[in-house]
């Protein structure tokens, strides 16, 4: 029944020219219910060549509603009906099959336009219009058991354009086809209407509606979607399974059965695929009939889930395709070279919508290239901003800034100013800026200081107050040691949370020396006092190299277990290790906390961080949640995350309770491949968003010459020796571009008023080649 | 100190021929000239603490400008107020500056008027020379260079330059700053009559009453004509060519504004007036009152000579509404300068350029001369290189070409590659936007100089070099000492394609684009990204296009022209930018908060370079609580405060509504006439 729509994926490379034939080769070649138009002409006589280019030039238009149209030649001595008449040469013939449908005369097929109007205006007969619900519903019952129907709803706003879309239909005869229409509804939609296996009179036909837009191709498409078997039965290598879903190019739901649920998966893959019909072809795979499913299917990537849910795997597919669909509208719309004029820079668009609100400035002192100097004389310390003023992260930055001045009101001997380098950009180059934005403390010494850490207005605030100290620290006696380790000293900062690190050295005198035992480290070593649980902890210092030092005190700065956030996340990234995080809505069980914490501190080394995230402190944790599973699981959840290498995520099975010892089995198993990932993250990487404005192609249409460069250059050079006569013919050439230009200008204003139609009709050629 | 060594063991004793000179002063670099030119070489050279000389002739700098212009006012603009701070960007509407680091250095700080009097330029001169402290040798003139061939020396020889009196100097590469200063002459019948622009009286009152002939059409001989309009019986014109008016052409050294007043009083027809006709044909008899009569040659070659004024035949004799009929009191010419070409030795090869470059020696795009290894030409001499475009025969853009070419010796002869900072990729779109905003040597020198930026391997960072002489694309690797392994932009500024010229009518309706789609058809200076996977090769650049300054590129941009030429919109300048750089790199540009890129490190393997460079490295923008908020209105991040658990966010949208309705039905369905008429029209 589906068989004939093969016929219309011709390839768009095709040259659309008007083949020429003589009357038994275009009778003989006549197909039932194909339409053809021919025109019949004596050899070597011509037709009026405007006629004739005409026709040449509807070849491709009809061609896209499979009509072909062909010029016959008929020999001299040729008296048959169509080549005998003198009349008849000067008609044109449409044809169904080899039935003459109706004759034109020449005149009447003055255009491309009205050529293709004439033909479809009779093939468009074979549409059945229907009116009012009742009507359709008479149809559908007259067609139940018998056929399946294929039925539109159009808009009824009458134009050409429209009706261009109900001509489609006219290609479908096989099919009772109706049409109906709808003011209310902005576009027209399709609906498939699954009648043959309808047997209840009372209930009406099945319905699927074709969710993309109504062009010849998606048609064809949604046609042979539903022409396919409602679930294929797979009973070999996965591999190997061609299905009309996979040539084209949608994902196929394989449900895994056992012998001897075989019935009820039977039930649930029907059901699945009602619910996916046009989305996604179902395969009921038979389980004991092969052995492991491994890899990938026809190079393309194979999503495992464990089936909980039906619903699951409907909001999967329907996701996806929606996704997709998302991104064929934008390509879509890309053509139409509007849509990148749209802001998809989150920053850029935040402070574009922010800069409207005055900034409370007056906390910052603004500097310039006179006052640069002189202001550095003026605090102990002085914070610069500097930015640029149309720079977008700057923008944002210097909102953060405003917040941090605000926090440091009255905080003595810290002066916060910024250098607008779009205006001052002496300065900006004399600092040596090369980025914007750039933070730095200059200290009434001369010594500056580099900030480089989050540009957030707590981590900026807080390393200002840390910098007010001077470091390193120089402590005299005991007393003050233990005073800083616990955070009393310097006072400046005993208000604020910090860790400390203490250098002890040899040099030390004998009783700080002494203390370092008490921490179980000879010197050289170091005393670190974390501020969030109180406890000093010895390190000693065998390396002596500064970038390792460093590199020491931010490892051990790490905490054990942490709860993730924005902010410190960057810091476990570094370690290069796949996490153990566990997802929890607000603060973590005390049972799970006790074994996670266990985990954690019993392999000191090992190759994973352990750790946790409060969706309630990282309302973000649901972003990543919704992209490892298609819904959020019940919380907490644990899961295990490879994020640098092979990107698989896998999930702590819910029905075992989270102990040191599941987890340790749990993750041997891991190792061992015995467990499937949840999901893989993407390895795609970072192309533009979107497409650029492709000047030089607009160019090579007005300005030849750059891209025929090679010859033009020769015949100028030429020229220039003449100076009288390259004089004329520049200017002749430059009016011809003048011209040119002019016209292209005007192509544009008319090509944006038929939005729709005509880019339409070239976007669709398109589509064909992708099948 | 090698070098101070070899100076001084060539103080020789050198005789050639019959001459026998006792010693030769000895410099790395020679400079002929202490005009704005020479004077900006050699600051550049006493920065880098290279040896170097400039002679100048007269006893002070710019000597040009004690003469030149005769009515004293320069036409260079000298802008006060632009309402920015920007010194770079400021110094696009100074036109009179040089360049230093010196502020007390500006224009601004020595005149107030818009068009300075030339008197200021000299005394600017002189400061600069003096605060700078420049190695200026004054009352040299020198008189003949001659090459002395030599494997060990820079370029193959050294160039002998003999004084006036007859010291030689030895050096190793030529800086010639001389300027275009030889006035041109026509010599026709009667030639002997007309006064030069050198030397014609600037004091209205001689012209009283009196009919005036001008020869010649550029800024000299209008500004000799204003001078004179208000008491002058009235005042003709004559030139070859048509009237190229400056703000038709694009070109500063075409007719200026303020010069034009001439046209207004022919226009209105108030007895002034322009005439087109070659000088050559020309010929000037003077009868018995003294009146200078216009004649053709055609008519003076066919007579006695020995006759009188009488026997000669006057066009209006055969034609007698020939236009210059009446006789006049004085014919002025002004007709502009050329080159200095006889001081070089034949062996230098400096040849004058071809056609209306004739003034001009022939020089490479480099500056460097076509016959001589070594020698360089700035200033307004080196105007060839784009006579009629762009301004490199002025001080506002010549200051740049300069500083090019010491760019060019530095890598050359001192192994100094091109000046160059190295910024992250994140940082692609602010350079560009930075410099094409303030930038004021490319904004000038437009078409000209370029700046350029040079990918490094996978694009992570780049390599910023600014105003390179875009003419030598092709020999950058060996002219910068720096390397275009992953290919390259190149920044340039552009008037659009057919907007400048003579003829075309530069105040046409739509003449300037808006729309950043459009942005090629853009006609007012703008900026152009040229974008190349490999360096042109040099036949790539020969055979580029005419008029294009540089071949075809794998990929254009053009930023849309902008009235205020303030480029940093972030929807129409900043944006297609981003996507022109994001598609050559095939990449994206875009900025996060660091939420976005915590989401991305958790979800993605791989994460967008503003990520990589700025949060991974622990450098992330938080962003404000209030700025977040803006991002997720505009539905550029996701907010997960309130998030649904439920995950079903697809209710209630706009299609499922539809999708609803379709599926309903009890949904009533109007008649479809309408729908039925249009079925009959068809």
């Amino acid at each position: 029944q589906f068989k004939e729509f093969e016929v219309f994926l011709y390839d768009t490379d095709t040259v659309f020219c008007l083949p020429e034939l003589d009357p038994q080769e275009y009778f003989s070649s006549l197909q039932a219910g194909r339409a053809s138009l021919a025109y019949f002409s004596h050899n070597g006589m011509y037709l009026t060549s405007p006629f004739l280019e005409q026709i040449e030039n509807s070849v491709e238009a009809l061609q896209d509603y499979g009509i072909s149209v062909v010029k016959v030649n008929c020999p001299k001595e040729d008296v048959s009906r169509y080549c005998g008449k003198e009349n008849a040469l000067r008609k044109a013939y449409l044809f169904r099959g080899n039935i003459l449908i109706r004759e034109f005369p020449t005149d009447a097929l003055f255009d491309v336009n009205s050529i293709v109007a004439n033909v479809l205006a009779l093939l468009f007969n074979e549409v059945k219009y229907v009116e009012t619900l009742a009507d359709l519903q008479k149809i559908e019952n007259s067609l139940k058991g018998r056929s399946n129907m294929v039925f539109a709803y159009v808009p009824a706003t009458g134009t050409a354009g429209n009706n261009t879309q109900l001509f489609l239909f006219a290609l479908f005869p096989e099919l009772s086809l109706l049409s109906n229409g709808e003011p209310d509804v902005s576009s027209a939609q399709l609906f498939f209407c699954h009648c043959q296996q309808a047997m209840d009179l009372a209930q009406p036909c099945r319905r699927t509606p074709m969710e993309q837009a109504l062009t010849m191709l998606n048609i064809h498409r949604h046609l042979k979607l539903m022409g396919a078997p409602l679930v294929t039965e797979v009973a070999e290598d996965p591999e190997k399974v061609s299905t009309v879903h996979l040539q084209l190019g949608l994902p196929l739901v394989f449900i895994l059965s056992q012998k001897e649920t075989y019935e009820a998966d039977r039930r649930t893959a029907e059901f699945v695929a009602w619910q996916l019909l046009g989305k996604a072809g179902v395969a009921l795979l038979s389980r004991y009939l092969i052995s492991g499913v491994q890899g990938t299917l026809l190079g393309v990537p194979i999503k495992y889930l464990v089936l909980e849910d039906t619903d699951e795997v409907i909001t999967l597919v329907k996701d996806k395709s929606k996704f997709e669909q998302i991104q064929e509208d934008e390509d879509e719309e890309d053509e139409d070279e509007k849509e990148n004029d749209n802001q998809d820079d989150q920053v850029v668009e935040a402070v574009s919508r922010d800069r409207k609100r005055e900034l409370p400035l007056e906390q910052i002192l603004t500097l310039t290239e006179e006052t640069f100097h002189s202001a550095m004389l003026e605090a102990a310390r002085l914070v610069v901003l500097f930015y640029a003023s149309w720079e977008a992260v700057s923008l944002a930055v210097l909102r953060s800034y405003v917040e941090v001045a605000g926090h440091l009101k009255g905080t003595q001997g810290v002066l916060l100013s910024q250098v607008n380098c779009w205006d001052w950009p002496g300065v900006c180059t004399k600092e040596n800026i090369t980025q914007f934005p750039t933070i730095k403390i200059y200290e009434k010494g001369g010594r500056s200081l580099t900030y480089n850490g989050m540009l957030g207005t707590e981590e900026l605030a807080s390393f200002i107050i840390l910098s007010q100290v001077s470091c390193p620290l120089k402590l005299a006696t005991i007393d003050e040691a233990e005073g800083y380790l616990r955070g009393e000293l310097p006072s400046e900062l005993s208000s604020y949370h910090h860790s400390s690190v203490l250098g002890v050295f040899s040099k030390a005198t004998s009783s700080l020396f002494f203390r370092s035992h008490k921490y179980a480290v000879s010197p050289p070593a170091l005393l670190l006092a974390r501020s969030r649980d109180q406890s000093v902890e010895g390190i000693p210092l065998s390396k002596q190299n500064v970038q390792d030092i460093v590199q020491l005190i931010r490892y051990e700065l790490l905490d054990i277990f942490p709860e993730i956030t924005v902010q410190n996340l960057p810091h476990y990234l570094q370690l290069r290790k796949p996490l153990l995080i566990m997802f929890s809505d607000g603060d973590i069980g005390q049972m799970e906390s006790k074994e996670m914490l266990k985990l954690a501190k019993g392999r000191p080394q090992q190759a994973f961080v352990t750790c946790w995230l409060n969706l309630k402190n990282t309302p973000v944790g649901h972003g990543v949640l919704k992209a490892y599973f298609a819904t959020v699981p019940s919380l907490p959840v644990l899961v295990w995350v490879n994020l640098h290498t092979g990107g698989q995520v896998f999930k702590f099975p819910p029905d075992q309770s989270v102990t040191e010892m599941n987890i340790l089995s749990w993750l041997e198993k891991l190792k061992a491949g015995l467990e499937i990932p949840i999901s893989t993250l993407s390895e795609e990487d970072w192309k533009p968003p979107l497409p650029a404005y492709n000047f030089l192609q607009m160019m090579e249409t007005t300005v030849p010459e750059f891209t025929l460069h090679t010859s033009y250059s020769r015949r100028d050079t030429q020229e220039q020796q003449q100076p009288e006569s390259s004089e004329e013919k520049a200017t002749v050439r430059e009016e011809q571009l003048e011209e040119s230009r002019v016209e292209a200008e005007k192509g544009q204003t008319p090509g944006r008023d038929l939005r729709g139609t005509a880019p339409r009709l070239a976007g669709r050629e398109k589509r064909h080649s992708e099948l | 100190m090698a070098r101070a060594v070899w100076g001084t063991l060539l103080r020789l004793t050198l005789c050639t021929g019959a001459v026998c000179t006792t010693a030769f002063l000895y410099h790395d670099y020679c400079v002929i000239g202490a005009g704005p030119s020479g004077l900006q070489i050699a600051y550049f050279l006493q920065q880098a603490g290279r040896d170097y000389v400039v002679f100048e002739r007269s006893h002070a700098p710019g000597s040009f400008f004690t003469l030149y212009p005769r009515h004293r006012k320069l036409i260079s603009i000298n802008k006060q107020y632009t309402g920015k701070s920007n010194s770079e960007f400021n110094l696009r509407h100074d036109w009179n500056s040089l360049l230093s680091h010196d502020h007390r250095l500006l224009f601004r700080h020595y005149s107030h008027d818009f068009f300075p009097d030339a008197d200021t330029m000299v005394r600017y001169l002189e400061d600069f020379a003096s605060l700078l402290k420049l190695q200026v040798q004054y009352n040299t003139a020198i008189v003949h260079v001659t090459l002395d061939r030599d494997q060990q020396a820079w370029n193959g020889h050294y160039f002998i330059l003999m004084d006036q009196n007859r010291q030689n100097y030895k050096c190793s590469s030529l800086l010639v700053a001389t300027g275009t200063w030889v006035p041109n002459v026509v010599n026709f019948p009667g030639s002997e009559y007309v006064e030069g622009y050198e030397t014609v009286s600037i004091n209205p009152e001689d012209f009283a009453g009196q009919t005036v002939l001008i020869l010649g059409r550029g800024n000299s001989a209008f500004e000799t004509a204003e001078n004179i309009l208000g008491v002058t019986n009235f005042i003709h014109m004559v030139s070859r060519s048509r009237v190229r008016l400056s703000w038709a052409t694009h070109y500063v050294g075409d007719l200026r504004a303020i010069n034009n007043g001439l046209l207004d009083t022919y226009q209105l027809k108030s007895l002034d007036g322009l005439l087109e006709g070659d000088l050559e044909d020309l010929a000037i008899v003077k009868d018995k009152k003294g009146k200078l009569h216009i004649t053709l040659r055609f008519y003076l070659e066919n007579r006695n000579t020995s006759a009188g004024i009488d026997s000669i035949t006057l066009p209006q004799d055969e034609l007698d509404n020939f236009a210059t009929r009446a006789p006049y009191d004085r014919v002025i010419r002004c007709l502009g300068w050329k080159f200095d070409f006889s001081i070089y030795n034949r062996s230098l090869r400096l040849m004058p350029g071809k056609g209306n470059k004739k003034k001009y020696p022939q020089i490479k795009p480099s500056y460097e001369s076509r016959g001589t290894r070594g020698l360089f030409v700035l200033g307004t001499a080196s105007h060839s290189v784009d006579f009629r475009k762009s301004a490199g025969g002025f001080i506002h853009g010549f200051r740049y070409t300069t500083r090019a070419v010491h760019h060019l010796l530095e890598n050359r002869h001192h192994s100094v590659p091109w000046p160059s900072t190295v910024y992250p990729i994140t940082q692609l779109t602010n350079s560009i936007i930075k410099r094409v905003n303030e930038a004021s040597g490319l904004y000038q020198m437009f078409s000209v100089l370029a700046d350029i930026i040079l990918l490094r391997e996978n694009a992570t960072a780049f390599e910023y070099l600014e105003e390179y002489p875009v003419g030598v694309l092709a020999e950058l690797e060996a002219q910068t000492g720096r390397k275009a392994p992953s290919g390259l932009f190149v920044i340039i500024m552009e008037y659009g394609r057919n907007f400048s010229g003579a003829d075309k009518d530069v105040f046409y309706y739509n003449r300037a684009v808006g729309e950043a789609q459009h942005a090629w058809q853009s006609n007012f200076l703008h900026p152009v990204i040229y974008y190349y996977k490999c360096l042109p090769t040099e036949q790539e650049m020969r055979l580029r296009p005419p008029n294009w300054s540089l071949p075809r590129p794998d990929a254009i941009h053009h930023i849309v022209e902008d009235f205020l030429t303030d480029w940093t919109a972030p929807n129409a300048h900043i944006l297609p930018l981003r996507r022109f750089l994001e598609n050559c790199l095939g990449t994206d540009l875009r900025n996060f908060f660091a939420e976005s890129c915590f989401l991305f490190a958790f979800t993605r393997q791989k994460l967008p370079p503003f990520c990589q460079q700025g949060y991974v490295r622990m450098q992330g923008l938080v962003g404000s609580k209030r700025l977040q908020r803006h991002a997720v209105d505009a539905g550029l991040l996701e907010d997960y405060t309130g998030a649904d658990l439920t995950g079903d966010r697809l209710l209630g949208s706009p299609e499922g509504s539809q999708d609803q309705l379709l599926r309903d039905h009890a949904m009533p369905v109007p008649p479809l006439q309408h729908l039925v008429n249009a079925k009959d029209e068809l």
